[in-house]
């Protein structure tokens, strides 16, 4: 059984956890695990087979990127950290009317 | 006993002395001046460092940590340097020498000698605390002093970096934000208060700042980043970015702008009890892009009202990322490159991830895909 941290801005999906618990051999296996015991979790992280580009992936502190992706072994007792981006600074709300002018997103580069 | 004449005699049998020729032909040495601070102050050797004989045996070590360094120190005429000699070889140094004749020859003999800037007795009180560090002291403060530091946000995370900047005598502080001071932000931003209710946030950070250190030059920019704005603004010239940013078209458009202008980026971002905190240096480590490519999707980015965060958070976070932004200007310690720092303020836990440069880094990497400025369009709940 590995530890898995959930990301503030993903704990509704976990019923409010900070950790939860998932298990598997590779980080595919536990995803696929954790997308069973909390689909609304897993769906934000993974789906169709791979790790969505906004969110990253670290076990024990390396990113899976860097290692064997979805193939990465975990250990039992291994930490698995999700991480999406968090742009939060001031955490002002924008004032009214200063909503970007700006030109459509690149396609390339904004998911939206 | 022996009288001073004897015992000066007897250390200098014993050390070795080099003329300046036989001195400069040293390859690699390390020139130390033994002196005291008032004589450095009237000129030194160029490249020499100063550590004053009464510190020598508790600063040499971090100037000089490999004993097998070639060390020439020199004095005034030759004579504390050769008990200085002594000493560093005392302590272990293989490949010590003195300096012939001292800095008197040196500048007799019409040899190039740099006359130091100094502080002003006003400066050299204020800094004391600083000048007390060897790896900062008056070398570093001068360079404070000298730097351009431009802080993105003057909200949460710009509140603290901006005081703590300007306390330690960062002599150049940009501020880009346009909002204006409100009730809800008094809650965490602690360089506004009230007296600055419904003025421009760069207006009342500008007023603190120059309230706490009038050294500190404060350059307002009343707007929001943008395509247009940021080469304007970037061309001030700023040795260093402070990233506190409230939202992802901002992250993005400083990432590419500094990734292209080669400025490193210190980085925070806060959400409720949990911060992250690293330093992008443009090409020694990964950018903003290497870790996150591209933007979350709106649902996934509520970087808003709606998040909330604990009011000291971005205190904490803050003043990491200004650790981080005074020892880059100072250039020491182990700037926090390829590392992202996690708090969690509910755990009192910080952990760290290994972040890499990605060699297909849209920006950064061998082939980048993006050449120019992307608007994103703003994706935090309105």
């Amino acid at each position: 059984m590995s530890v898995v941290r959930v990301p503030p801005v993903l704990r509704t999906e976990a019923g409010g956890a900070r950790e939860v618990e998932a298990s598997g051999a590779t980080l595919r296996e536990l995803l696929e695990d954790l997308s069973v015991r909390l689909p609304a979790l897993g769906s934000r992280v993974y789906a169709d087979g791979s790790i969505h580009s906004f969110v990253n992936v670290y076990v024990d502190g390396e990113d899976v990127r860097t290692r064997a992706g979805l193939d990465t072994p975990v250990r039992d007792g291994s930490t698995v950290i999700l991480l999406p981006a968090m742009a939060g600074g001031s955490l002002t709300p924008p004032a009214a009317g200063r909503s970007r002018a700006a030109g459509p997103p690149s396609a390339a580069a904004c998911p939206r | 006993m022996p009288t001073y004449r004897e015992l000066l005699q007897q250390t200098k049998s014993e050390i070795s002395e080099l003329d300046a020729r036989a001195a400069r032909e040293k390859q690699g040495a390390l020139w130390v001046d033994v002196r005291e601070a008032d004589e450095w102050q009237e000129g030194h050797l160029p490249g020499a460092v100063h550590v004053p004989r009464g510190y020598l045996e508790s600063r040499i070590e971090s100037v000089a940590p490999d004993r097998s360094t070639p060390v020439i120190l020199y004095c005034a005429a030759a004579n504390r340097s050769a008990f200085a000699a002594k000493t560093l070889e005392e302590l272990g140094y293989t490949d010590v020498h003195s300096l012939a004749g001292g800095f008197t020859d040196w500048k007799r003999n019409g040899l190039e000698i740099v006359m130091p800037r100094t502080l002003s007795p006003e400066r050299r009180t204020r800094y004391s605390r600083h000048l007390l560090i060897p790896e900062i002291g008056e070398e570093g403060q001068l360079k404070l002093l000298d730097a351009k530091i431009l802080l993105i946000g003057a909200g949460g995370l710009g509140s603290p970096a901006s005081l703590y900047l300007a306390a330690a005598g960062v002599g150049t502080l940009g501020i880009i934000d346009a909002d204006i001071v409100d009730e809800t932000n008094l809650q965490r931003q602690i360089v506004h208060s009230l007296d600055g209710l419904g003025a421009p946030k760069v207006d009342s950070a500008k007023r603190a700042i120059q309230a706490l250190n009038p050294d500190v030059d404060v350059v307002t920019y009343r707007e929001r980043l943008t395509s247009e704005n940021i080469d304007r603004i970037l061309d001030d010239g700023w040795d260093l970015i402070v990233d506190g940013a409230d939202n992802f078209p901002t992250r993005y458009l400083v990432n590419d702008a500094s990734v292209w202008r080669g400025i490193p980026v210190i980085h925070g971002s806060i959400y409720r009890f949990e911060g992250q905190v690293t330093v992008f240096k443009p090409h020694e480590g990964p950018c903003y892009r290497c870790l996150f490519p591209e933007p979350p999707p709106p649902e996934l980015a509520p970087s808003c009202a709606e998040g909330g965060v604990l009011g000291v958070l971005p205190g904490i976070v803050g003043t990491l990322q200004t650790n981080e932004a005074l020892k880059l200007a100072v250039g020491i310690g182990e700037p926090l490159v390829g590392r992202l720092l996690l708090f969690d303020a509910l755990a009192t836990e910080f952990s760290e991830v290994k972040i890499e440069r990605r060699e297909d880094c849209p920006v950064c990497g061998t082939h980048p895909t993006i050449t120019e400025y992307i608007d994103y369009v703003e994706f935090c709940a309105r």
